[in-house]
């Protein structure tokens, strides 16, 4: 009895600390919110503190409150470089088939311009295009790497 | 009396043989393959030279082809050439049945040619063994360069004979050719026999080229290139060389095929982020627009008959397969099954609509009926997609990407087909890294 009370202590504890060492991993590892990628690893700069991407869930072009805070920075620094003109390059990760990919980063790239030009930045100064799953950033086959691929860049072209 | 029952008996074999006419059943999965003997074709001792190609070992290579198509359809088994028992030219003029019929031969392929006044002369017979009949006999002139295609055009008239469908040898594959690191790739449009000799590469690799497909008619190519990192729809003339952009759209084109007839080209438009599907006629250059939705919609296949276009959208949350009548009217949901569906293609013979299907992270190369029931999941793997479908609507090729360490290091694409019975899975050889096959019609046809 006594034995088997001291048991299920010592499992608790075990179980507790797995469970504490898989977040803790997960979180480092990750840096993924949901399936979204949250990290600054692959992220530059078009001017300093104007990251230049945002990125995206699986399968879907909505924006983050995170993206749409790099955005209203990128509007900013576009506002205020009134000559500066943009492309935005919409990804996709590997994980679909090749011409819903191409659709989907056409949706991703147009959804970050559409949020520049409601900070009053022209459409005429925001060109997009779609990469699909052709240019993927990481290149590695996992969920971190997916979800970095899974994105959309803003690239001055003057 | 003894001797009446003896030769009653001989009767009544005999007549049972003559009907004994042999058939391949392409409709269930192959566990039996039908032994075949491919004898090397006689040359005539007559032969003249011809410049790049060895005419003494022409009989022999061309027989070698058709044994190699045979094998690689899963429903023949060719025998050893060790254990042939007759020389070729006696065989093609008389087999000695009994003697083929001990090595367990059920038919035999028996030919022989003739190189002369730079013209290559073949033909070939195919026996019955079981019956001792010739069922099949054809001669034809080409030019000796051909030849290759000769052992194609072979193989197809058997096939036919044999199984009762039309063959899908002397076809081709065009295919995107693929190099370099993963997050670098080099793409460039490459043209290759069905079974992966003479390959050509048709771009230099400048630009990302993707989903090259075949006008089921003739043989231009539709594709999708971003020349000029403008992504458009290109036509291609593959013997010529001649390539124009399809239309004078503002945006983006992807995701080419060409109607049946050969006189359109459906195609996704993307405007303002929005994918909606198109058509082009290639001769009046009229556009029509044949979906306007908010959603996805792209990856469009007609139908045979040119009355139906099936596609993917997403316009109930997730990508599914839709079937519309070809001016975008009545569309009509046709997945409904557990996970993602996309690329429908159209079999050419009408019946089936093929499928890529994701699930749980795994993906399947499926087939189903064009209202979307019987769906059968032929593959599943780590990542595969596009399928094409052979001319006969028999075999279906498709690429398959492999899972990459976390350098890249590992990736692979690769061309695969497999039989829509599900069985007789493999590897296409190609010189590179292979992408978004498409298989073309019969060029003899």
């Amino acid at each position: 009895m006594m034995f088997n009370k001291n048991l299920k202590n010592i499992l608790l504890v075990v179980f507790t600390t797995l469970i504490l060492s898989a977040c803790s991993t997960a979180k480092k590892s990750g840096n993924i919110d949901g399936d979204v990628y949250t990290g600054k690893e692959t992220v530059k700069f078009l001017a300093s503190g104007v990251p230049d991407r945002i990125f995206f869930a699986t399968n879907k072009s909505s924006l983050t409150t995170a993206a749409r805070e790099t955005l209203r920075k990128q509007a900013t620094y576009l506002r205020k470089n009134k000559s500066l003109n943009v492309t935005i390059e919409g990804h996709a990760d590997e994980r679909g088939t090749r011409e819903y990919n191409l659709a989907l980063g056409e949706r991703r790239a147009n959804a970050a311009k559409d949020y520049l030009m409601t900070y009053g930045i022209s459409g005429k100064r925001i060109s997009t295009i779609s990469y699909g799953k052709e240019k993927p950033v990481n290149p590695a086959s996992t969920p971190l790497a997916w979800s970095q691929n899974r994105r959309s860049v803003t690239v001055k072209v003057n | 009396m003894k001797k009446f029952i003896i030769l009653l008996i001989f009767k009544v074999l005999f007549v049972k043989n003559a009907f004994a006419l042999i058939e391949v059943d392409i409709t269930r999965g192959n566990l039996d393959p039908l032994p075949i003997a491919v004898s090397p074709l006689h040359v005539d001792v007559k032969s003249e030279n011809f410049e790049g190609i060895k005419v003494k070992e022409l009989g022999e290579n061309i027989s070698l082809i058709v044994e190699k198509n045979f094998r690689a359809t899963g429903l023949f088994n060719p025998l050893k050439k060790e254990a042939f028992v007759q020389k070729p030219d006696i065989a093609h003029l008389k087999p000695r049945f009994e003697d083929w019929r001990l090595i367990k031969a059920q038919a035999l392929v028996t030919g022989k040619l003739l190189v002369k006044d730079g013209k290559l002369k073949v033909e070939f017979r195919l026996w019955d063994l079981a019956a001792a009949k010739e069922m099949t006999a054809l001669a034809f002139t080409t030019t000796p360069s051909n030849w290759r295609r000769v052992a194609h055009i072979i193989s197809d008239k058997i096939y036919e004979r044999l199984t009762g469908e039309e063959g899908y040898f002397d076809t081709r594959i065009i295919y995107v050719a693929e190099s370099g690191a993963k997050n670098q790739r080099v793409k460039k449009l490459a043209i290759m026999d069905q079974d992966g000799a003479n390959t050509k590469y048709l771009t230099l690799g400048n630009e990302l080229v993707l989903t090259p497909r075949f006008n089921p008619t003739s043989q231009m190519v539709t594709y999708m290139s971003y020349f000029r990192n403008m992504p458009r729809v290109y036509l291609l003339d593959i013997e010529t060389g001649t390539q124009e952009v399809v239309g004078n759209f503002p945006g983006m084109t992807f995701a080419p095929r060409f109607s049946p007839d050969g006189k359109k080209i459906v195609m996704s438009f993307a405007k303002d982020g929005n994918s909606d599907i198109y058509t082009m006629d290639l001769d009046t250059r009229v556009v029509e627009r044949i979906t306007d939705h908010s959603s996805i919609d792209t990856s469009p296949s007609f139908s045979p008959d040119g009355k139906f276009i099936a596609f993917n959208s997403d316009r109930s949350g997730l990508q599914q397969i839709y079937v519309m009548r070809s001016d975008g009217s009545g569309v009509k949901r046709i997945t409904f099954g557990n996970g993602i569906y996309g690329t429908p293609v159209w079999s050419p013979r009408g019946d089936l609509i093929a499928f890529t299907k994701m699930r749980k992270g795994r993906f399947y190369i499926g087939v189903m009926r064009t209202d979307g029931t019987g769906e059968r999941l032929l593959t599943e793997n780590y990542y595969q997609e596009a399928p094409s479908w052979s001319p006969n609507g028999r075999v279906l090729v498709f690429y398959r990407e492999t899972k990459a360490g976390s350098k890249g290091e590992g990736f692979s694409a690769k061309l695969w087909s497999i039989d829509i019975t599900g069985y007789n899975e493999r590897k296409l050889n190609t010189e590179t890294d292979a992408s978004d096959p498409s298989w073309s019609s019969l060029l003899s046809k």
